[in-house]
């Protein structure tokens, strides 16, 4: 019994230095992040992207980035601990879809749909 | 969960096992690091209302200067470079702290908190300088949005480095014990999640901005 916790103890704190990452880890992160902040710099300054295609573009390196940082920086993986951290990070990302594109879509449709203010002057008379 | 012993009980009836998952309770690194990832995400939600309300207002400059005109991309560039690097020496300080070599903890966070100031004095530079351009934020409602958003976000890295000052004065009294030390994977995580922030605001603002 003894020997057994013993074991189960070093396994965790194994696993834990995992959790925490590593030199090799964190520099490779750096090394993504820069290429990706780089390409997206490339892409709004140059024509190297058809011009309507570069918020698309931007959007999608903004994204992969995105997912650099939280795998390589804040290490979040498929682990067995990880299964509560990727779970409230997809209640997170569905919030904030829905706070961002709820608030676009609805300010949108009522910017078509709003009165010139001349013409709301003029029914005003 | 009690119906779960229950039948661990009745399957195996000598097993003196409390069945909490796998292997027992997960330890107090997880939970409080589990716990400050709920936090994060909390305030992730609350940057995507004033990420909503910039891209909602972004085009209404009220005749005033647009994006175009203001933004500088090179100390955009600047100051993400400081950021991403800041990230970097903050994740090597965490592994330094764990591995109990105080002398490399202290070096990378005094690289992170100049990375971190240099980004904080390029923002306060661009804020000062728009503002003596007539480019405030009672401008336009576009210029009202940029100052809330970008400036939140300065807020948060203003915090941080006073969160960092205050974890290097705890290892420099109380030792890297294991309290320390999750309080500063605490730290590591808000400054990475800044830096995510930080790559969804060059984006949208300086980079789609300034097109």
């Amino acid at each position: 019994m003894e020997e057994h916790s013993k074991q189960q103890g070093d396994a965790r704190s194994k696993g834990e230095n995992e959790h925490a990452g590593s030199f090799v880890t964190y520099t490779a992160g750096l090394v993504f992040a820069v290429l990706l902040t780089g390409a997206s710099f490339v892409v709004s300054q140059t024509g190297l992207l058809w011009a309507p295609g570069v918020p698309a573009g931007l959007a999608v390196l903004a994204i992969a980035q995105m997912g650099v940082h939280l795998v390589f920086f804040l290490h979040i993986g498929t682990g067995p601990d990880h299964t509560n951290t990727v779970l409230a990070l997809a209640f997170g990302i569905l919030i904030v879809t829905l706070v961002v594109s709820g608030s676009l879509w609805i300010m949108a449709n009522l910017n078509a749909n709003m009165m010139a203010p001349s013409e709301l002057m003029r029914m005003q008379r | 969960m009690s119906v779960h012993a229950a039948t661990a009980d009745l399957t195996a009836p000598h097993a003196p096992t409390i069945s909490r998952g796998a292997d027992g309770p997960a330890s107090v690194r997880i939970v409080v690091a589990y716990g400050f990832w709920i936090f994060l995400l909390s305030d992730i939600i609350m940057f995507s209302a004033f990420f909503a309300a910039y891209a909602v207002l972004s085009g209404e400059t009220a005749g005033g200067p647009a994006g175009r005109e203001l933004f500088n991309l090179r100390n955009a560039g600047i100051e993400t470079l400081c950021l991403l690097f800041s990230s970097y020496t903050c994740g090597l300080g965490i592994l330094a702290a764990t591995k109990r070599r105080i002398g490399g903890f202290y070096l990378s966070f005094a690289l992170t908190f100049a990375l971190g100031a240099t980004f904080l004095g390029f923002e306060i530079a661009e804020f000062a300088g728009m503002i003596a351009l007539g480019a405030g934020p009672a401008r336009s409602a576009f210029l009202s949005a940029f100052f809330s958003l970008v400036g939140l976000h300065g807020a948060h890295v203003t915090a941080g480095l006073i969160w960092l000052a205050f974890m290097v004065a705890q290892i420099a009294v109380k030792g890297p014990r294991d309290f320390v030390l999750r309080r500063l994977l605490c730290f590591s995580l808000f400054w990475h999640a800044l830096d995510i922030i930080w790559v969804a605001l060059l984006t949208l603002v300086y980079l789609m901005g300034a097109r």
